[in-house]
């Protein structure tokens, strides 16, 4: 088990390698560069500027550089914001957007799995019915739709919530984050375990169980959630990584200090550093989430075997 | 035996699958009653705009945020402030008593001088006049009466910030928001289903190392990398389309390769095998015919996604530039006031999510229709 | 099994009256039963006998409440006079896994593959029995050991994928016993079950039942089954009885017709004998297969070898059984002739040595050379019509021919196979088993082949269609001198269609010889259990007009 994980975090290396050199590069090509802002800056000034950042050295130079500095897990400096190194950055960032998606997951898990066992259990009913058609809506309604409608619902119409701002982590002001983002998850949670659970239910070990009149607790949930979950968890897993790691919509409509927005200000901006270092953080919570979907797998179906 | 002549024999039309799968497409009301609405609207976003009288791109300065309103503008008791506001610089002093009536307005006017025929200028500038005239010019040529038509304009949907129809640009918007969703996903599945049916049919070794490829792809943050190909490369039409196919196709090569290795294994095509049939008749006879299937249950899944991905970009400001417009950017514009005026955001919100609706019922209606096992 | 007396007879546990079930379908309710009574007394065992579609199981399934959604079903089940029909879940649930108890046909996936035996042997126990866990376990471990299964104490700790079909059916078994039942409902519960396998199986069910009393109601499509274990026979046909009585009664006396033609539908008569002057047709000489199985990053893949240094020769006219449980090899073998599947050895068709020939080599061969398969659902592609599949090998082996020319032969090829031309353009699934495998044999014969390779073209199939599908093999096989290499299971048809057998096991031939003699004196041990378990009728002696 301990030698599973830790091959395979051995084996993400390479990949976390490729990831760091194909976003180098592309970030490199691409027109621009941090300091090309609407009102050039004197060239001395430039000058200074680039030999500081070392963007005056040649490109593979600057990459082996980035590659050493990384190594002793120093992301740099944010070309933007520039009285922060990247790793301050995330350090402020990151518990919130963690904590944010984190119960959005949480919440996605919970109420997905509940309403889609229930949709199951009454196929081609109006309650399912009702369901099916509501988490087609989930899944329909984009994020950027659900923030600013619950912002001017919640917070501005009703003036229950705020409608945005952080308010330094209070209850109040996470709701409705939480909430946009859960939204969409709960949608899909809900139709992968209808579906799984539909078929479970048909199963011929599930047949077996009615017919040795097993309570419908045992029969529902020990025997056909447990094999209907495994898709559930095959999902969440990049799900998981995707909300840990920030929301740039809901953390640009709801004003939350999150590192969600970083990636698209910083790519805007040409802030190098900044964008590598986001480009690696969400890989390496993808690696991560991904290790943990095959742990849990195995863990569920003896079948499985790790290595 | 056998020897009677049986060419006679008249043919009985047979069920074929894909009729089946029709009828029971029928049946499901959902998917019909989406097919038709997604019919609507693809009508619509083409032909509306030549009928709703603006251009898409057309600006109203004097109609600013205006709700959305059946009937059309200038009300009644804007007309005369209107007026007076043209005229304000024109150094002619407005008479009290304007007249307004069968779309046309009349404002007394007297002047100091002698009235300059290029007065009517001024009332012609806005949005509200045109045809201005000067009528009843005194003897002494210091008053009259500027008659002029009231533009009647209607906004069902009200205008943008910067006074341009709703209406007309939410079709405009849909027009390329369904172009692009479709273009991207043919881009896909071409893509998907070349890598994935070449996977599955050489299998081994090759197979083993295109499907790596496929897992490594899908464990990079790849929609950023779409972002930054955006960001980078400019905001360009054909860039859109091709970076979310390019993003889009791991799913369906993997469906497609998963699909081809069963087939290859199914019986049929081990009998066509042993009867000698070439490789290119058992692709073309057995393995496509049989692939139709999950590559249509998937194209319709993916045309919502694509068109939800591209509206996503779009949000960020990474979409179609303007005066071009998208579902997405329309979303944006409204969302950043959605206070002063919710229908900005209302009305585009609702065509794409009707839309993004009704593509997954037709989706899950043919799966239901082609995959009778599912339900 | 002995007859029952009249004192116990009378005591009738679970007693079925005019039980229908309806399915509500996308093309309106289907009647699946119409009307049934069954009842059984105290330890007796009732055999339910029908073909597929004849409702013998949704008969079951409806008295345990257990059928699908769209299913409903009315009258009366009555477990010792209380009817348990449409009995709240809680009721039910009192007598199900408690009082009668099920094993069914597909012991590989009727276990839940997540969790291990113990657990789910002492589910019911501890549900039904009021038993604590260990307690359970303890009586867990002596179900294991009462049924049979070797090694018991490791394999109450195995998960489901861990066994052997047949010790999962024990396992069933054993679950079913666990809470002393009256009733004991089984849904052929060998069907899926190689024949060494069965025989265990239904052994020791007979076994059990004479020393635990319970009654049985063994539902199968066996007649050979019914005779060795029944007391009692009820006969099914679309979904209403049609004849029941005493075993002994039904097989000597069958009243009704349909009766007498499933007794009647076990394949007869052997094959007339080819002179040996007849040319060879295949001759394989030390034959072998084997398949590298992977196991794992960077490791040399293991050899599997499937088939090992099998010899065999058949004359023009002949037809060769290769005989063998699931695993066996057969089917790779037979294969293997066809140069489908690499092989070491040599391979010789008329005279020519085709081993592991290249594809244009292969070609011009392929229509003298035919396979068909077990599975008439799967061996005919879904999306061509039955024209098209009959003359797909024309497109191949006769390109030049014209369509209209072809789609005379297909009609040609349809009527020599028994079925109507006019249904040319119709597709597969709009077709029966018995049917498929007809157009599936059509396909063989529109090329006019030498050698056919059947690999198990009967054993899908209802008894009663088998028998018409060997007859309709004899037929061609007359008409055209075709040399046919009969792969199968089933020794009754092998026993009524070959000239010559060869008995495989896990991968080489224990025994080889002609047929009277493999099965009147078969000399290995294994050879003898096969024909054994399959429970032969006597050969009647009688031989088929050529």
């Amino acid at each position: 088990m301990l030698g599973y994980v830790l091959r395979r975090l051995f084996t993400a290396i390479p990949t976390l390698f490729f990831i760091v050199t194909g976003a180098f590069f592309l970030i490199r090509v691409a027109p621009g560069g941090p300091f090309n802002l609407e009102r050039p800056l004197e060239a001395k000034v430039m000058e200074n500027l680039n030999k500081i950042y070392h963007l005056d050295k040649p490109l593979w130079e600057q990459y082996l550089y980035y590659l050493g500095n990384l190594m002793r897990g120093d992301f740099g400096p944010s070309f933007v914001y520039r009285d922060f190194s990247v790793s301050e950055l995330f350090a402020s960032g990151l518990p919130v957007s963690v904590q944010i998606g984190a119960s959005a997951l949480v919440l996605a898990l919970v109420f997905g799995t509940l309403l889609g066992v229930a949709a199951a259990l009454r196929q081609n009913q109006p309650a399912d019915y009702g369901v099916v058609g509501l988490a087609t809506l989930g899944i329909t309604i984009p994020t950027f739709v659900i923030a600013p409608l619950l912002s001017l619902v919640f917070g501005v119409w009703l003036g229950w919530l705020p409608a945005g701002g952080w308010g330094d982590g209070a209850f109040a002001n996470k709701v409705l984050p939480v909430v946009t983002l859960a939204l969409p998850q709960i949608a899909v949670v809900t139709r992968l375990t209808r579906g799984a659970m539909i078929e479970a239910m048909r199963s011929h070990h599930i047949r077996t169980a009615r017919a040795y009149g097993l309570k419908p607790w045992t029969v529902v949930v020990v025997h056909a959630l447990r094999s209907a979950i495994l898709p559930v968890v095959s999902y969440s897993g990049p799900a998981a990584a995707a909300l840990l790691t920030g929301s740039v919509v809901v953390e640009t409509i709801f004003g939350i200090p999150g590192i969600g927005r970083y990636f698209v200000q910083a790519a805007l901006n040409r802030d190098y550093t900044l964008v590598m270092g986001t480009v690696i953080v969400i890989a390496i919570f993808i690696i991560i989430f991904n290790l943990v979907v095959d742990l849990l797998y195995a863990l569920i179906d003896p079948r499985v075997r790790l290595g | 035996m056998a020897t009677m002549d049986t060419t006679a024999a008249a043919p009985v039309r047979g069920r074929s699958l894909w009729d089946d799968a029709l009828i029971r497409l029928k049946r499901n009301r959902a998917a019909i009653v989406s097919l038709g609405f997604l019919v609507a609207m693809a009508l619509a976003c083409i032909i509306g705009p030549l009928l709703t009288g603006h251009g898409y791109d057309q600006v109203y300065r004097s109609y600013v945020k205006v709700g959305p309103s059946l009937t059309p503008y200038p009300r009644a008791e804007t007309v005369a402030p209107a007026a007076r506001r043209a005229l304000r610089r024109a150094r002619v002093e407005v008479g009290e008593d304007i007249v307004i009536g069968d779309g046309i307005v009349r404002i007394p006017v007297s002047s100091e001088g002698e009235l300059d025929q290029r007065v009517v200028r001024y009332i012609d500038r806005g949005d509200i006049f045109s045809g201005g005239r000067l009528e009843n010019l005194s003897a002494d040529g210091r008053s009259a009466v500027i008659v002029a038509d009231i533009a009647q304009l209607t906004f069902l949907f009200g205008t943008d910030a910067t006074g341009r129809d709703l209406l007309t640009r939410t079709l405009i918007a849909g027009r390329i928001s369904m172009t692009i969703g479709l273009l991207a996903t043919v881009v896909a599945i071409v893509i998907g289903v070349t890598y994935g049916s070449l996977s599955g049919y050489l299998g081994g070794r090759a197979d083993l190392l295109m499907m790596r490829i496929v897992d490594v792809l899908y464990s990079l943050p790849f929609i950023f990398f779409v972002i930054l190909l955006v960001v980078f490369f400019g905001r360009n039409f054909v860039l859109m389309f091709i970076a979310v196919g390019a993003v889009e196709w791991l799913d369906m090569a993997r469906i497609v390769r998963g699909q081809t290795l069963t087939l290859k294994r199914q019986e049929f095509v081990q009998a066509a095998e042993a009867l000698g049939v070439e490789n290119i008749g058992i692709l073309r006879r057995h393995i496509i015919p049989n692939l139709t299937g999950p590559v249509v249950i998937y194209m319709t899944l993916l045309v919502p996604k694509v068109i939800l991905l591209e509206s996503f970009l779009s949000f960020l400001g990474l979409g179609v530039q303007e005066p071009m417009t998208s579902w997405g950017v329309l979303i944006a514009e409204g969302a950043r006031d959605i206070e002063g005026n919710p229908t900005m955001l209302l009305f585009p919100a609702l065509f794409l999510t009707s839309t993004l609706f009704a593509l997954n019922f037709i989706g899950d209606g043919l799966r239901d229709a082609l995959d009778p096992k599912d339900r | 099994m002995t007859a029952m007396t009249d004192a116990v007879a009378a005591e009738t546990v679970l007693d079925i009256q005019d039980l229908r079930v309806t399915f509500q379908t996308n093309d309106g309710p289907v009647a699946a039963v119409r009307g049934v009574d069954i009842s059984v007394s105290k330890g007796e065992t009732v055999a339910i006998v029908g073909e597929s579609g004849s409702g013998k199981s949704q008969t079951m399934m409806a008295a345990m409440g257990l059928l699908s959604d769209n299913g409903r079903a009315e009258g009366r089940v009555l477990y010792r006079g209380e009817d348990i029909l449409g009995l709240p879940l809680k009721r039910l649930n009192k007598v199900r896994g408690a009082r009668i108890t099920m094993i069914f046909q597909e012991p590989m996936t009727s276990l839940d593959p997540l969790y291990t035996i113990e657990r789910q042997l002492c589910e019911p126990m501890i549900e039904h029995g009021g038993l604590g866990r260990k307690a359970a376990a303890a009586r867990a471990l002596d179900l294991l050991k009462l049924v049979g299964i070797p090694a018991p104490e490791d394999k109450i700790k195995a998960y489901p994928y861990e066994l052997s079909g047949g010790q999962r059916q024990r396992v069933m078994i054993a679950m079913a016993l666990a809470n002393d039942p009256d009733v004991l409902i089984a849904d052929e519960p060998t069907t899926a079950l190689d024949v060494t396998t069965q025989a265990q199986i239904l052994d020791l069910l007979a076994d059990l039942q004479k020393r635990i009393g319970i009654a049985v109601v063994f539902i199968t499509h066996d007649l050979g089954i019914v005779r060795r274990i029944a007391d009692r026979v009820v006969v099914m046909k679309d979904g209403e009885v049609v004849e029941t009585g005493q075993t002994a009664k039904i097989f000597d006396r069958p009243a009704h017709p349909y009766t007498r033609m499933l007794l009647d539908a076990e394949p007869e008569g052997e094959k007339p004998p080819v002179g040996e002057d007849k040319p060879i047709v295949i001759d394989g000489q030390k034959v072998g297969v084997s398949f590298a199985i992977p196991r794992g990053f960077m490791k040399p893949p293991a050899l599997f070898h499937a088939v090992e240094d099998v010899s065999l020769v058949v004359r023009e006219g002949q037809t060769l059984g290769i005989v063998g449980e699931s695993g066996s090899g057969k089917s790779t073998l037979g294969r293997a002739l066809l140069q489908l599947l690499p092989h070491s050895g040599r391979v010789h068709f008329d005279g020519k040595d085709i081993s592991n020939a290249g594809k244009q080599v292969m070609r011009p061969l392929r229509r003298q050379m035919q396979l068909v398969f077990q599975d008439p659902f799967g061996s005919l592609s879904p999306r061509m019509t039955v024209g098209q599949v009959v003359t797909e090998g024309l497109l191949v082996h006769e390109p030049g021919l014209s369509a209209g020319e072809r789609d005379r032969r297909a009609c040609q090829v349809l009527e020599e196979v028994s079925l109507d031309p006019a249904m040319r353009n119709r597709y597969p699934h709009e077709f029966s088993g018995g049917q498929r495998q007809r157009i599936a044999i059509a396909r063989t014969m529109v090329l006019k082949p030498r050698l056919v390779v059947l690999d198990e073209p009967t054993s899908a199939l209802d008894r009663t269609v088998q028998k018409q599908i060997v007859e309709l093999l004899r037929g061609l096989q007359a008409e055209h001198r075709l040399t046919y290499v009969f792969i199968s299971h089933d020794l009754a048809v092998v026993r009524a269609l070959a000239d010559t057998v060869v008995v495989m096991k896990t991968g080489k031939v224990v025994e080889a010889g002609p047929t009277a003699a493999i099965f009147e004196a078969p000399r290995d041990p294994y050879t003898r259990d096969l024909i054994a378990a399959a429970a032969l009728e006597p050969m009647h002696g009688r031989v088929v007009d050529a």
